[in-house]
C-alpha cells in the first residue's frame, strides 16, 4: 500500500510524524528507532534566544492526559541549527522546524535563520503556546495578529510555512482563514488547551506555572471536531494532531480532514508509538477498503458536501 | 541500551507501611548494571494514565531487578494490587548512576531519606565488593516505615533516624551525621530535596546526590524535568535530571 503524502516542502512517505516539543531533536528516541522510518520530524520550538522555561514542576499527570508548562525552553535558533540539526542530518526524513517567540521581530529571526541554514524542509510557525506569558498565544487568539505574523514570516522564508493553531480561541476557523490568506502553506492543529490541576494535600496548583497544556487523548474530540470544521473552510492542507494514541486515531484524523498525523503525548508512554502506527496502517486501510491515505482526507465531510455545515462554497 | 519490555513479576509483598519490595525479570535485567539508574514503569491499562512512573533499582541478583516503592498515588497503587506472574511495561535502565567504579578501598557513608533509601542499597553492594568500608545513615518518617535496615547492616555499620523518634535516633539524618563525625572520604546520598540541601550544607567531602522530578518521557527528550546547573561550572544554566541524572554531583546542580 502506497502511504505517502506529498504537501507543501514535505515528501511524506507515510502520514505520521512526532509533534513538537514531544520528540525533542530526535536524539533521544533514535535509541529506539531508525528514524528514517518516520514521515517527516518535528523539531522542539526554536526561540531568538536561549529560553531556561518555567520552574518545575512541569507536568502533571491527568485523566487521560497530561498538563505541561515547559515554557519553550530551548538553547535558541542559532545552537539548535549549530549542535542539534547536524545529528539528524544523516537521516533523509524532513524535518519540520516548530518556530516560536515574543515579538513579531523575533518570529522573523527565527524563521529567517532556520529557512536561510537550507536544513528543515518547512517551518512550524507556533503562535499557540499556552505557556510563556508574552507572545504565542496573542498571536494565536487574534486573526488580524496572526496574519500579520504569518505574511511577515512568509516574505523572509524560502521553505513553505505551517501556522499551528491554538484551540484556545472562540472560533478557530477564522483564525484559519486569516493565516491561510496572509500565505500559509499549511495548517498543523490542535496545540494544547489550557488547564490546570490542584494538589487537593497541599490545597496549591501542580505546576508551578499554575495552569499547563493539556494534551494526550483527553483532547481528541476537540482536535477532531476543529480540523473537520477548518479542513472543509480552507484549501491548504492540515497537519493534525492531538492525543492519537492508535492507528485507528490515525484513520480518524484522515477523515476529518488531516492530511499527515503528528503523535505528542503518546510517545512519552511507547517511544515506539510512531513506527507501530506506521506499520499498522497498510492492513486497517486496507480493511476500511481505502486504496490510499490521500482517498481518507476529509472523508467524512466530502461525501455529504452539500449538507456540510461548515461549507465555504 | 535502552529498551521497552514486559517485565514479569517474581515477587510482590510488603515490606513496611505504604512500603511494597516488586521483584521483576527479563532480559533487560541484565543490563541494569549501574546504580541509581531507574526504570520508567507503565501503570494501569489503556491510556487512562498516561505517564510512566519513575523508579529506581534498589537492586539486582541474577535475572531479578527489585524495586521499592511507596503508595501515595494511582500508580503505586496500583503496582501494589499486582499479582506474581504478571507482566509490568518499563523502559530501562534510565539515567546516569552513582559514579562508583573509581571508588575503591575508602571509606564511604551513604545518606537516604525514606524512597531515596532503595538505590542506595545496589550501590552499597557494588561498593563494598571494590573493598570500601561503608556506613549508611537512613531516614524515616516513623518505625514502621523502616526497610532493609539489616540489609544494609549486613555490609556495614548502619545508623537509623526517624523522625518521631520511634526508633533510632530523633531526628534527621543530617543530625546523626553531626554526632557521629564519621572520617569518611566520600558520601553518595538519595531522598527528599530538603534532606537533600541539608545533607550538601553539612559535608564538606566531595559528594554525589540523586535527584527526583516529575517526568514526562523520562529519556530526555521533553525538558519536564530540569534542574538548575551551578553557573560556575556550566554555561548550559539546566541539567535534565532523567537524561543527564538523575545523579549529580553535590556541586553540579543548584536545589530550589
Ligand atoms: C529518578 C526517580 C527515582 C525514583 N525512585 C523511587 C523509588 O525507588 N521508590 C519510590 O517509592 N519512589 C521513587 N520515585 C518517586 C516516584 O516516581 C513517585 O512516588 C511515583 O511516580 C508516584 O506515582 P503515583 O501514581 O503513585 O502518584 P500520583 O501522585 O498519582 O502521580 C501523579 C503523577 O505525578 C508524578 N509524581 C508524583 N510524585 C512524584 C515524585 N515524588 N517524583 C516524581 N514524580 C512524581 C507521577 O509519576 C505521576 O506522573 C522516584 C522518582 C524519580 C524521579
Ligand atoms: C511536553 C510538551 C511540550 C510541547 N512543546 C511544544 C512546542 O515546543 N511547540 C509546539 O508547537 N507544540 C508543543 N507541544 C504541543 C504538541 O506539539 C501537540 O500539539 C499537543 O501536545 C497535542 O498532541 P498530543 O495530544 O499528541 O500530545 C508540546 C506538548 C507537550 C506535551
Ligand atoms: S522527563 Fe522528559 S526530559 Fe526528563
Amino acid at each position: 500500500m502506497n502511504l505517502s503524502v506529498h504537501l507543501p516542502g514535505l515528501s511524506l512517505q507515510n502520514p505520521i510524524l512526532p509533534a513538537s516539543g514531544c520528540f525533542g531533536f530526535g536524539r533521544e528516541y533514535s535509541q529506539f528507532y531508525d528514524l528514517n522510518k518516520l514521515g517527516a520530524i518535528t523539531i522542539k520550538a526554536a526561540t531568538g534566544e536561549t529560553r531556561f522555561g518555567n520552574t518545575t514542576p512541569r507536568v502533571a499527570e491527568t485523566s487521560s492526559g497530561m498538563l505541561n508548562a515547559i515554557g519553550l525552553q530551548n538553547p535558541g535558533v542559532e545552537k539548535i541549527i549549530s549542535d542539534e540539526i547536524p545529528f539528524l542530518e544523516q537521516y533523509s526524513t524532513p524535518i519540520l522546524a516548530n518556530v516560536a517567540g515574543s515579538t513579531e521581530e523575533e518570529y522573523e529571526y527565527v524563521a529567517k535563520t532556520l529557512s536561510d541554514s537550507g536544513k528543515v524542509s518547512a517551518l512550524e510557525l507556533n503562535i499557540s503556546c499556552p505557556n510563556v506569558k508574552e507572545g504565542g498565544i496573542q498571536f494565536g487568539t487574534d486573526p488580524t495578529l496572526a496574519a500579520s505574523l504569518t505574511k511577515k514570516v512568509k516574505d523572509i522564508s524560502d521553505v513553505p510555512v505551517y501556522v499551528k493553531l491554538s484551540p484556545n480561541t472562540s472560533d478557530i476557523k477564522e483564525m484559519a482563514i486569516a493565516v491561510e490568506a496572509a500565505g500559509a502553506d499549511g495548517l498543523s492543529m490542535i496545540n494544547t488547551l489550557v488547564g490546570m490541576k490542584i494538589d487537593i494535600g497541599t490545597g496549591e496548583p501542580i505546576l508551578s506555572n499554575h495552569t499547563g497544556g493539556l494534551s494526550g487523548p483527553a483532547i481528541k474530540p476537540i482536535a477532531i471536531r476543529m480540523i473537520y470544521e477548518v479542513s472543509q473552510v480552507v484549501n491548504i492542507p492540515i497537519i493534525g494532531m492531538g492525543g492519537v494514541t492508535c492507528k485507528e486515531d490515525v484513520l480518524e484524523f484522515l477523515l476529518a480532514g488531516a492530511s499527515a498525523v503528528a503523535v505528542g503525548t503518546a510517545n512519552f508512554r511507547n517511544p515506539l508509538i510512531c513506527p507501530e502506527l506506521i506499520d499498522a496502517l497498510p492492513e486497517l486501510l486496507d480493511q476500511y477498503a481505502y486504496s490510499s491515505i490521500e482517498e481518507c482526507i476529509g472523508r467524512s465531510w466530502k461525501n455529504a458536501r452539500e449538507s456540510a455545515p461548515f461549507s465555504r462554497s | 541500551m535502552l529498551t521497552k519490555e514486559d517485565l514479569i513479576i517474581v515477587e510482590n509483598k510488603q515490606i513496611a507501611k505504604d512500603t511494597y519490595e516488586m521483584k521483576l525479570t527479563g532480559e533487560v535485567v541484565q543490563f541494569m548494571t549501574e546504580p541509581g539508574q531507574f526504570l520508567h514503569v507503565q501503570v494501569g491499562d489503556g491510556w487512562e494514565h498516561a505517564l510512566r512512573r519513575p523508579l529506581s533499582i534498589a537492586n539486582v541478583e541474577r535475572d531479578n531487578v527489585s524495586v521499592v516503592y511507596k503508595v501515595i498515588g494511582f500508580g503505586t497503587e496500583w503496582l501494589a494490587k499486582q499479582p506474581e506472574g504478571q507482566k509490568i511495561n518499563v523502559l530501562a535502565p534510565l539515567g546516569n548512576g552513582f559514579p562508583y567504579k573509581d571508588v575503591k578501598n575508602q571509606h564511604v557513608l551513604l545518606i537516604g531519606g525514606g524512597v531515596g533509601v532503595p538505590p542506595l542499597y545496589y550501590l552499597a553492594r557494588k561498593l563494598k565488593d571494590q573493598g570500601n568500608t561503608i556506613t549508611t545513615v537512613l531516614g524515616f518518617q516513623s518505625k514502621d516505615a523502616i526497610f532493609y535496615e539489616e540489609k544494609f547492616q549486613e555490609l556495614g555499620h548502619c545508623h537509623i533516624a526517624t523522625d518521631d523518634g520511634s526508633y533510632g535516633t530523633k531526628g534527621f539524618v543530617t543530625d546523626v551525621v553531626k554526632q557521629n563525625a564519621f572520617s569518611v572520604e566520600k558520601y553518595f546520598s538519595c531522598g527528599p530535596t530538603p534532606m537533600l540541601k541539608a545533607v550538601i550544607q553539612s559535608m564538606s567531602i566531595p559528594g554525589y546526590i540523586s535527584l527526583e522530578e516529575r517526568m514526562g518521557c523520562g529519556v530526555g527528550a521533553c525538558f519536564a524535568c530540569v534542574c538548575e546547573a551551578n553557573n560556575d561550572i556550566d554555561v548550559k544554566g539546566y541539567r535534565k535530571i532523567c537524561q543527564d541524572g538523575p545523579v549529580f554531583s553535590a556541586k553540579e546542580v543548584v536545589l530550589s
